[in-house]
C-alpha cells in the first residue's frame, strides 16, 4: 500500500530526517493560513498516490498567502491518474544547492534489500542508471544483521560523495533504512534529497510503499497516521462491483475466489488461479472475445463461494454469458466447481445450459463434475481441449 | 534421473495436523512418497494415516536421515517453522504457504543460505519428479498426478502452481514426459528462481529440454536469460508468457504477489525480447510448447 508524501514525511520526522516546514490543508482556506504560518515563499503539491504530479499541474509556487490560497484552489480540482487529491501540502520553499537521491527498496535478484543512492537526484533515476552510472550506487544489506550506519555511508561514498557531505547524507540515508526495515516497507525514497545553500541537508520529497501482507502487523503505525483499515490504497479505487468481488472471498475461508476486476465487455469470466487466470484472461482477448471482468478462483473453494461469485459476475449489465476455465487442477475439485457454478446461474434467474458459454476444469472429481454439467445441458471440455481452444470457443457463442 | 528428489527421498511434513496437509499427506502417500514424520506442536504421540507425529524438527533428524521438510503451517507461523527446519539440518525445504510477509522470506532465505539449504517456493506446489516421488500439492491425488506427470525427458519450472500441472500435463499427453517439474512459486522473493535451477537440470542426463512458465514483474526471467548467454547450455528452453494484458495496466496487481508492472523491466514484451535474444522460445500457446521442444531437442 501506498503512502502519501505528507504521510511518509510524517515517518522520516519521527527517525531524526530533516524536512521543511509543512501543513496539510484541505481547502484554499487552510492553504492560506498554511501559507501564512510558514511566512515567505512556499511550494503547495497535490496529495495523491501517484507520481507525474509536477507535468498534471499538481506542483504550484506562491509567494503570498494569497497566491497559496488560488494555488490550492487549482490544485483541488485537478484529478491526477484519476484520483481527486486528499488535500494539498504547503510547505516552506527553500534555496538549493544540490539534488541528491535517495532509495531503500527489495533486490529480487539478491533477495536482500538495496541502497540505491545518486548525487544526481530530482530527476528520472533510471534514466541516471543508465545514462550516468557512476553517479548511482547500489548497496545491498543483510536480512540478519542489524543494520550499521557504515553501509549507508559506503552507499554515500560510492558516488564520490566526501568532506563534509558524507556524515549528514550518511545519518539520513542510514535512517531511511531503518525505517524500510522496521515498517515492512517495500520502498522508501527520497527524492529530491536536497543540500540547501546554508548547507544543510533536507527530504523535499518522499514516496514510500508498505507491504500488503504487514497491515496487520504494523497497525499501530497506520493508527499513528489515522489511516483507517478500510483504506485500500490501490492504484484506482475499486468499483463497487469490485468491493463485491472481495466480500464474496471474505464471507468464507476457503479457497480464493475473488482478486476481481471490472473490464467493458459482455463476456464473465469465472477463471482460475493466479497463472491460470492471466493465461485465460489472454485467451479470450486473443480470440477476440470482450471480458466483463478478471477474477481469481481456486485453491478448492465451497459450493457457496464458487455460487457467489457466479452471481455476482452474472450482475454485471451486459453480461451475455460466462466462461468457466481453470487450468488443470490439484486441489480445486471439478464437481464442487460444477454445483456452484449451476447453482449461481439458478440463483441468479439464468438457465445453466444458456449462460455457461463453456465449463474447462480438468483434474480432480472431473467425471462427478462432467454428470452434473451434462444433467443441466452445460458445454464442457476435458483436458484434450487446451485452454486456448476452450476460450475461443466460448467467444465464438458471442452475440453476433 | 530427476532432480532434487527420488525414489528414495524422506520427507516430514511441518503443520501435517491442519486440513489441507491432512489431504496432502494421504495423496503423497498413495503416489508412493516417503513421508516419515509430521510436527505440530503439542501433537507429539499422534499419528496421520500412519505418519508418526513429534513436537519438533529435532524429533526426527536427531534419530533418521531426513531428505527434506515441506512446511505447509499457517503464515504467521511459517517463518518460525523454516528456521527450525534448516535448524534441524535439513537440506531442501517446500514451502507451500501462502501471504508470508517479504521480508520474513528474506531473513530465511539468507539464512538457508548459509546453512546450505535449498528453499523451494513459497506459496508453491512443490516438486515431482514423475513415477519416483513428490514433494507437496503437486497433481493432488496419486491417479490424478499420474495423468498429467508422465516419466520423460522434460523440465518444467513455473512461478503458477496450476500451470506447473498445465504445462506437464500438455508434455506428459504429447509424449515427452518430465524428469522433474518444479513449481517455484509467485511470490516477489522466493528460495529458487529458473537460472538457480538450471545448473541442477544441466547435470541431469535424463533431462533433454526446458519448459517455463512466465509472467510479468520481477527479474526471474531476465536472470534465466542472462545464465542462458553466459553457460551456453545444452539445454533447449522454451516460454510461455502469460499476463500479456498488464503491460498496459502497470500499478494493477493481477495473480501473483510478484506479478506487478513497475517499471520497463517487468513488461512481458521486455520480458519475450531478452529471451529471445538468448536462444529462449517463447510459445504464444501452451499447446505450442511440446512441438516447439521436439523440433529444438532434435
Amino acid at each position: 500500500m501506498r503512502f502519501y508524501e505528507h504521510e511518509a514525511k510524517q515517518v522520516l520526522q519521527k527517525h531524526g530526517v530533516p524536512l521543511p516546514k509543512r501543513s496539510v490543508a484541505t481547502t484554499p482556506e487552510e492553504a492560506e493560513t498554511a501559507a501564512a504560518e510558514i511566512g515567505g515563499p512556499v511550494v503547495l503539491k497535490s496529495q495523491v498516490l501517484s507520481g507525474g504530479r509536477m507535468k498534471a499541474g499538481g506542483v504550484k509556487f506562491a509567494d503570498t498567502p494569497a497566491e497559496a490560497k488560488d494555488a490550492a484552489a487549482a490544485i483541488l480540482e485537478i484529478e491526477i491518474s484519476g484520483q481527486k487529491p486528499m488535500g494539498v501540502l504547503v510547505e516552506e520553499r527553500r534555496a538549493i544547492a544540490q539534488e541528491y537521491y535517495a532509495a531503500v527498496t527489495w533486490d529480487a535478484r539478491a533477495k536482500k534489500p538495496v541502497i540505491i543512492f545518486s548525487d544526481m537526484g530530482g530527476i528520472d533515476i533510471e534514466e541516471v542508471a543508465e545514462q550516468h552510472p557512476d553517479h548511482l550506487s547500489r548497496t545491498n544489506f543483510s536480512n540478519l544483521r542489524p543494520f550499521s550506519d557504515y553501509i549507508a555511508k559506503v552507499a554515500v561514498s560510492k558516488t564520490g560523495v566526501t568532506g563534509n557531505h558524507l556524515g549528514p547524507l550518511t545519518r539520513i540515508v542510514t535512517a531511511l533504512a531503518r525505517v524500510f526495515v522496521q515498517y515492512d516497507l517495500t520502498l522508501a525514497e527520497i527524492n529530491p534529497l536536497a543540500r540547501l545553500e546554508d548547507g544543510t541537508f533536507i527530504a523535499l520529497d518522499s514516496h514510500m510503499d508498505m507491504e500488503e501482507e504487514a497491515r496487520t502487523s504494523q497497525r499501530a503505525l497506520l493508527r499513528e497516521l489515522g489511516i483507517p483499515d478500510e483504506d485500500t490504497r490501490l492504484a484506482r479505487p475499486p468499483t463497487p462491483f469490485e468491493v463485491a468481488g472481495a466480500q464474496v472471498d471474505a464471507a468464507d475461508t476457503r479457497g480464493v475466489a475473488g482478486r476481481v476486476v471490472e473490464f467493458d465487455g459482455n463476456m464473465g469470466l469465472v477463471i482460475g488461479a493466479g497463472g491460470g487466470s492471466l493465461t485465460l484472461f489472454d485467451a479470450v482477448r486473443a480470440a477476440g472475445g470482450k471480458p466483463a471482468n478478471y477474477c481469481e478462483i481456486g485453491g478448492n473453494p465451497s459450493v457457496a463461494k464458487a455460487a457467489a461469485l457466479t452471481k455476482l459476475v452474472l450482475s454485471k449489465p451486459g453480461v451475455e454469458k460466462i466462461a468457466v476455465m481453470m487450468n488443470v487442477v490439484s486441489n480445486t475439485r471439478a464437481d464442487i466447481m460444477a454445483r456452484g457454478i449451476i447453482k449461481g446461474c439458478i440463483e441468479a434467474g439464468r438457465d445453466p445450459g444458456e449462460t455457461i458459454a463453456i465449463f474447462r476444469i480438468p483434474g480432480s472429481w472431473e467425471d462427478e463434475g462432467f454428470k452434473i454439467l451434462r444433467k443441466y445441458g452445460v458445454d464442457f471440455v476435458d483436458r484434450s481441449v487446451s485452454m486456448h481452444e476452450a476460450a475461443a470457443r466460448a467467444v465464438a457463442k458471442m452475440g453476433a | 534421473m530427476s532432480i532434487l528428489i527420488d525414489e528414495n527421498s524422506t520427507f516430514i511434513i511441518q503443520g501435517i495436523t491442519g486440513r489441507e496437509a491432512v489431504t496432502m499427506t494421504r495423496e503423497l502417500l498413495n503416489y508412493g512418497s516417503k513421508v516419515v514424520g509430521g510436527v505440530t506442536p503439542g501433537r507429539k504421540g499422534r499419528d496421520v494415516h500412519g505418519v508418526p507425529v513429534e513436537d519438533t524438527v529435532r524429533a526426527f533428524t536427531e534419530r533418521m536421515e531426513v531428505t527434506g521438510a515441506i512446511v505447509a503451517v499457517p503464515p504467521a507461523f511459517a517463518a518460525d517453522a523454516v528456521m527450525e527446519a534448516i535448524e534441524g539440518g535439513i537440506k531442501l525445504i517446500v514451502i507451500v504457504t501462502e501471504r508470508i510477509p517479504r521480508k520474513q522470506v528474506a531473513e530465511f532465505i539468507e539464512y538457508a543460505g548459509q546453512e546450505g539449504a535449498r528453499i523451494i517456493g513459497p506459496n508453491c506446489l512443490g516438486l515431482i519428479s514423475p513415477g519416483k516421488s513428490k514433494m507437496g500439492g503437486i497433481g493432488g491425488a496419486a491417479d490424478a498426478t499420474q495423468r498429467a506427470f508422465k516419466p520423460g525427458s522434460i523440465g518444467v519450472m513455473s512461478r503458477s502452481g496450476g500451470m506447473t500441472v498445465e504445462i506437464s500435463n500438455a508434455l506428459s499427453e504429447a509424449g515427452l514426459g518430465i524428469s522433474t517439474a518444479a513449481s517455484i512459486g509467485g511470490d516477489a522473493i522466493i528460495g529458487s528462481n529458473y537460472a538457480e535451477l538450471m545448473p541442477l537440470f544441466e547435470a541431469d542426463p535424463e533431462t533433454k529440454g526446458i519448459a517455463i512458465y512466465s509472467e510479468p514483474g520481477g527479474p526471474s526471467e531476465a536472470m534465466l536469460a542472462e545464465y542462458m548467454t553466459a553457460s551456453k547450455s545444452r539445454l533447449p528452453v522454451v516460454a510461455f508468457m502469460a499476463g500479456r494484458f498488464m503491460d498496459a495496466m502497470p500499478g494493477m496487481r493481477f495473480g501473483h504477489a510478484g506479478t506487478i508492472v513497475e517499471g520497463r523491466a517487468d513488461t512481458t514484451a521486455e520480458k519475450i525480447a531478452r529471451m529471445e535474444a538468448a536462444g529462449i522460445s517463447v510459445a504464444e500457446r501452451i499447446e505450442d510448447i511440446p512441438a516447439i521442444l521436439k523440433q529444438r531437442i532434435g
